[in-house]
Parts: structure tokens; C-alpha cells; sequence
């Protein structure tokens, strides 16, 4: 019934550290299958903000340089639905936390990475179907990519950003214990979102604005998104959105890097 | 004995403020220590400290004969841990959430379930079925959150105010498991406010205060060592309770006391005793002309000491263990 072991090699640990991870994230999964209408509502979001865009707000929308607007907004929505994916994530830290969940798994004998290993496993498979949703919702309405392997490409850009955003919620979470603190993320999500050129072309705003949205850190993925999907682009961008592929690397990179350390750190000084 | 915990010299600041201040602690293999203290007396911190989850500033600590510093994972490997709110997942089923704990500690899948099976049917949950914990009582979740600290038969189990918050019958339903635990040899260290919980439970108490071990040893001896017994009387004028409470003090101990306390109509007065004292008291209250309606000599109880203990911080009791 029980297994004591002494100190482990290092390659056991490791073996123990994926297994772990692997566990915390069925917890997860376990989740859904009891909670699907949560998970349905967290995937139906964008679709729905998706069909208002198209339908309520998109005849009067025209994209600089010519285009159809429903093909220049999914690729946006795509990259917007991996920023949202922040509030899903800080709430799960916060929740674990304020429970004692989080506490209650340090004290175990599991890896102590397999906490944040696991949640990033659960949240970028939550991800992949929440994408699925929304790419089968734009078929749905007359959107056509332009190549599959392209497409794939695509969605690996998208899965990139996520992991940005994954690593930013968890820091979040990390730094509160006030659930109330998450309602205010939800709410700078949004000026954060429209502040880029997921909705509109940034050229189409004014001066500095337009180069602010041009550097969101969403931008480069929305418009490598773009060129890899054939939608139109929009004319009239600097610097940044002519490397845009290269920023819809760096930006996720960068990002994932320097909150995944904060992350880590803030982890480990649970035990201060 | 060996101890199961040993705590010497312990040290943990927050902000520049020693909230332990060198703390020694021994507990013996398979008793029970409770651990009492007054609000933010770093109670939660020091369990914290002994089940790895903070790191001590200084000091040496040791959990069934490990260093929680050196060596955590082994640490965490030979204990159980309940803390304050029941760590559990809300949204599993009870059984769920053990299959997951014994998962995390490296159970097979088999073992798993039938250790999770055991868990349900010892705690009294076995037929909660897919239930989510939401759904439960606190008591009930208070049981499943036990559960899951004894996952792997802990040598030492930990339980930071186990029975806060629940009614009397979930309190009693708590106290069962942690006595069945004892019985088949775990140790354990609890903190708790409720004197009547370490009463019943521990067989040694340690009063922290002001980040230091101000009191220690069985509750026979702490309630012993504060002054004997008391004296209760019930005045029929409550306007004479004052005068009374210094009279009866006058004549059960001749000597400086001050403790004696007089509201209402009650009356509680600390006594050495000795032949014939209440007869002394109830005659000298007669003299003066105060009416008595009833008198009762009885042993200070674990909450005055404990008062006593914590309360005055000029004349802070030392007890030695």
C-alpha cells in the first residue's frame, strides 16, 4: 500500500516530473467532463463576439487596401482567443491558491514543478479545442484558409502566443490571492484587445495609437496570421507590421521567458 | 523516546519581526501535542515550517527524525497535513479527489482506488458516490480533507485548527478519527483555540506566545502549576459581588492574589485548598451580612490557566515541562 523510497536519481525524478504533470492536468480534464457547459461557454465566446464583428458591426467596417472584413477578422479572433485564455488560467491559480489546493500539493512528495507543469498541459489542450471551436465556426460562416500546411503553421503561431499568455496568467495568479483581482484583468483584457489590429487595421487610427497597436504584443501574431491564412492584411503599417512574422516569434518568446522565470520565482516563494 | 518532531532554536521573520523567535519543541513518537496560542501567535506558521511548505530563518527542525530543510520530499513523504480550510477539489467527487492525492503520491492506478476506497470507508464517506464536494457538509468535507492527509499512513500528521467552524457534531466526528489515528500509532500535532479540544485530545500542550514557548507539559500540569483550584459563589445581590470576591479572597488566601473576579452575581476566587476553607468563606461572607445561594470548589480549568498563561504579559507564568 505504501511506497517509500529513498532520495531518487535524477532521471527517476524526471520520469516522476512528467507523470505528475500529467496528473494534476487529468484534474482538469476531470473538471470538464463534469463542468462541460463551462468549458462550452469559455469556447463559445469568441465565436459569438466572432459573429457580431461579422454580422452586426462588420458592414461598416473596411479594411485599408481592399478585402473582406469576416476574412480579416478571423485571423485576429483566432489571436484574441489565446489572449482571453489569461483569465482561465489566473482564475485556475487564484482559485487553488485562496482553496489551499496549491498548498495542499507542495506538501505531497510529487515534482513540485508538475503545479505549473500541469496547469500549462490543461490550459494549452483547453486551447487546442477552443481553437478547433472557433476555426469550426469560421468555416461555418464562409471563411476559407488558404493551405492546410500553412494553416498548421498558423496554429502553431497561435499555440505560441498562447503559452505567452499562459505564462503571464499564471504569474498573475501567483501574485494574488484576492479572486476579485481577476474580475479586473477580465476588464483590461479589452482595451488591451481593441488596442491592436485584431478589429481594425492599425493604420486606420490616429498617429500614436496606430504605433501602439502596432507593437501589441498580439500584432505580429494577428498579422503573420494573415499572410499564412491569405486574409487581407490592411496597408499602410511600419516597421513592425512588415516583420511581423518575425515579431509573432520574438514577442511570444520573449514573453514566455520573462514570466516564466517571475512565475517560477513567485512559485517558489510561496515558501517565505 | 525518540522524538517524532524535534524543533530546537526555531527562528522565522516576517519584515524584520521574529513572529517565531526560538522556538524548542519535542514531540514523542505517537502522542498527541497541542499546540495553543493566541491569535497571530504564529501557530500556522510554525505547521508550515514543519510540513516544508515555508522555510525557517534559523534553527534546526526535524520531522520523523528528517531535516524539512535538507531534505523535503522525504519530509513529505512521512506526513500528513490538514490545514485550516479543507484543501480539497470542489468540483471532484470524493473519491476522485483521493485517487487524485494518492496519484501525486505515486500510487498506481490499482493502488490508487483501493487505498481511496479504504480512505472513504474509514472516514465514513464510502457512499457518496460521484457527489461533487461542493455538495457536502462542512463536517463531510472536513472528513474528506482528513482523508486526504492520511493517504499514505503518515507517521505524523499535522491538523491546524481541525474543528474551526464546525458544529458540535462534526467537532466530535473530527475528535473520533484523530483518537483512531493515535490509537493505531501516528503522531500528531494539532493547533487549536479550543481548550476543550486540546483537553481532550493531547497529552501535552505548549502555549506559544510572542513567538516563544511560554508554557508547556500535560493540561494536569499547566492547570496545576497556574494555582490550584477555584472557588465559584453565587450572591444573591449582584450590587455586593465586588465586596464579596475581595472578602472570600481575604480568607481562602491569605496572601497577594488578584485574581479574584466578581460580575453579576457569580464569583470566582483562586484557593490553595485546605481543611475547611469553604466553610471559612461561606462564614466570614455570613458575617458580613452577604447572602450565598450557592458555592462550588472545583479545579482551575485548562481556559483560566491558559488566560492566565497568555494574558498578562508582566506576569507571564513560566512552567517548566
Amino acid at each position: 500500500m505504501t511506497t517509500r523510497t529513498d532520495d531518487e536519481s535524477t532521471a527517476v525524478r524526471l520520469r516522476w516530473a512528467v507523470t505528475d504533470a500529467w496528473t494534476v492536468a487529468g484534474r482538469d480534464v476531470a473538471h470538464w467532463r463534469r463542468q462541460p457547459a463551462a468549458v462550452l461557454v469559455g469556447a463559445l465566446f469568441p465565436v459569438l463576439l466572432l459573429l457580431m464583428f461579422v454580422y452586426l458591426l462588420g458592414g461598416g467596417m473596411v479594411v485599408p487596401g481592399g478585402g473582406d472584413y469576416r476574412d480579416f477578422l478571423v485571423p485576429g479572433m483566432l489571436a484574441l482567443a489565446m489572449v482571453f485564455g489569461v483569465e482561465a488560467t489566473m482564475t485556475a491559480v487564484v482559485t487553488d491558491t485562496a482553496r489551499g489546493i496549491t498548498d495542499r500539493f507542495r506538501s505531497l512528495p510529487m515534482a513540485p514543478s508538475a503545479v505549473v507543469a500541469g496547469r500549462c498541459l490543461a490550459d494549452m489542450a483547453a486551447s487546442v479545442v477552443g481553437l478547433v471551436v472557433l476555426v469550426g465556426a469560421a468555416l461555418a460562416i464562409g471563411w476559407r484558409p488558404a493551405g492546410v500546411g500553412r494553416a498548421l503553421v498558423a496554429v502553431g503561431l497561435l499555440l505560441l502566443l498562447r503559452l505567452a499568455f499562459l505564462w503571464i496568467g499564471i504569474y498573475l495568479g501567483l501574485l494574488t490571492r484576492d479572486p476579485a483581482t481577476v474580475t479586473a484583468v477580465q476588464i483590461l483584457v479589452w482595451p488591451f484587445a481593441f488596442l491592436s489590429n485584431a478589429f481594425v487595421a492599425a493604420s486606420s487610427m490616429p498617429g500614436w495609437l496606430a504605433t501602439v497597436a502596432e507593437w501589441n504584443p498580439v500584432a505580429g501574431t494577428v498579422t503573420a496570421v494573415r499572410e499564412l491564412l491569405g486574409a487581407p492584411v490592411g496597408t499602410g503599417g511600419g516597421w513592425a507590421t512588415e516583420h511581423a512574422l518575425l515579431l509573432s516569434v520574438a514577442w511570444p518568446v520573449v514573453l514566455t521567458v520573462v514570466f516564466a522565470v517571475l512565475g517560477v520565482r513567485r512559485f517558489q516563494g510561496l515558501s517565505r | 523516546m525518540e522524538s517524532a518532531i524535534s524543533v530546537t532554536g526555531l527562528i522565522k521573520r516576517y519584515g524584520g519581526k521574529a513572529v517565531l523567535d526560538g522556538v524548542d519543541l519535542q514531540v514523542a513518537r505517537g502522542s498527541v501535542c497541542a499546540l495553543l496560542g493566541p491569535n497571530g501567535a504564529a501557530k500556522t506558521t510554525a505547521v508550515r515550517i514543519l510540513t516544508t511548505l515555508t522555510r525557517p530563518d534559523g534553527g534546526r527542525v526535524e520531522v520523523a527524525g528528517i531535516d524539512v530543510v535538507r531534505r523535503p520530499r522525504e519530509v513529505r513523504r512521512r506526513i500528513g497535513l490538514i490545514g485550516q480550510q479543507p484543501a480539497v477539489d470542489d468540483v471532484l467527487g470524493a473519491r476522485q479527489n483521493l485517487v487524485l492525492f494518492a496519484r501525486l503520491h505515486h500510487l498506481g492506478r490499482r493502488a490508487a482506488g483501493i487505498r481511496a476506497d479504504d480512505l472513504l470507508e474509514q472516514v465514513g464517506l464510502a457512499d457518496t458516490g460521484t457527489t461533487p464536494v461542493r455538495q457536502f457538509s462542512g463536517g463531510m468535507r472536513r472528513r474528506l480533507d482528513i482523508a486526504a492527509g492520511l493517504v499514505l499512513a503518515p507517521e505524523v500528521l499535522f491538523l491546524d485548527e481541525p474543528t474551526i467552524g464546525l458544529d458540535p457534531a462534526g467537532r466530535r466526528d473530527v475528535w473520533e478519527a484523530i483518537r483512531a489515528l493515535v490509537a493505531s500509532g501516528t503522531t500528531v500535532l494539532l493547533t487549536t483555540q479550543y481548550l476543550e479540544e486540546a483537553e481532550q485530545l493531547a497529552d501535552d500542550v505548549c502555549v506559544l506566545d510572542g513567538g516563544r514557548v511560554v508554557a508547556r507539559g500535560t493540561p494536569r500540569e499547566l492547570t496545576a502549576a497556574i494555582g490550584g483550584d477555584r472557588l465559584e459563589l453565587v450572591v444573591t445581590d449582584p450590587a455586593r459581588a465586588r465586596e464579596a470576591a475581595l472578602l472570600a479572597e481575604q480568607v481562602a488566601a491569605p496572601g497577594p492574589v488578584a485574581d479574584a473576579v466578581g460580575s453579576g452575581e457569580r464569583v470566582v476566587v483562586p484557593l490553595a485548598r485546605r481543611r475547611g476553607v469553604v466553610g471559612d468563606v461561606v462564614r466570614a461572607l455570613d458575617e458580613a451580612g452577604i447572602a450565598v445561594d450557592d458555592v462550588v470548589l472545583r479545579p482551575t480549568t485548562l481556559d483560566e490557566a491558559y488566560l492566565k498563561i497568555t494574558g498578562a504579559d508582566d506576569a507571564r507564568t513560566e512552567v517548566p515541562a
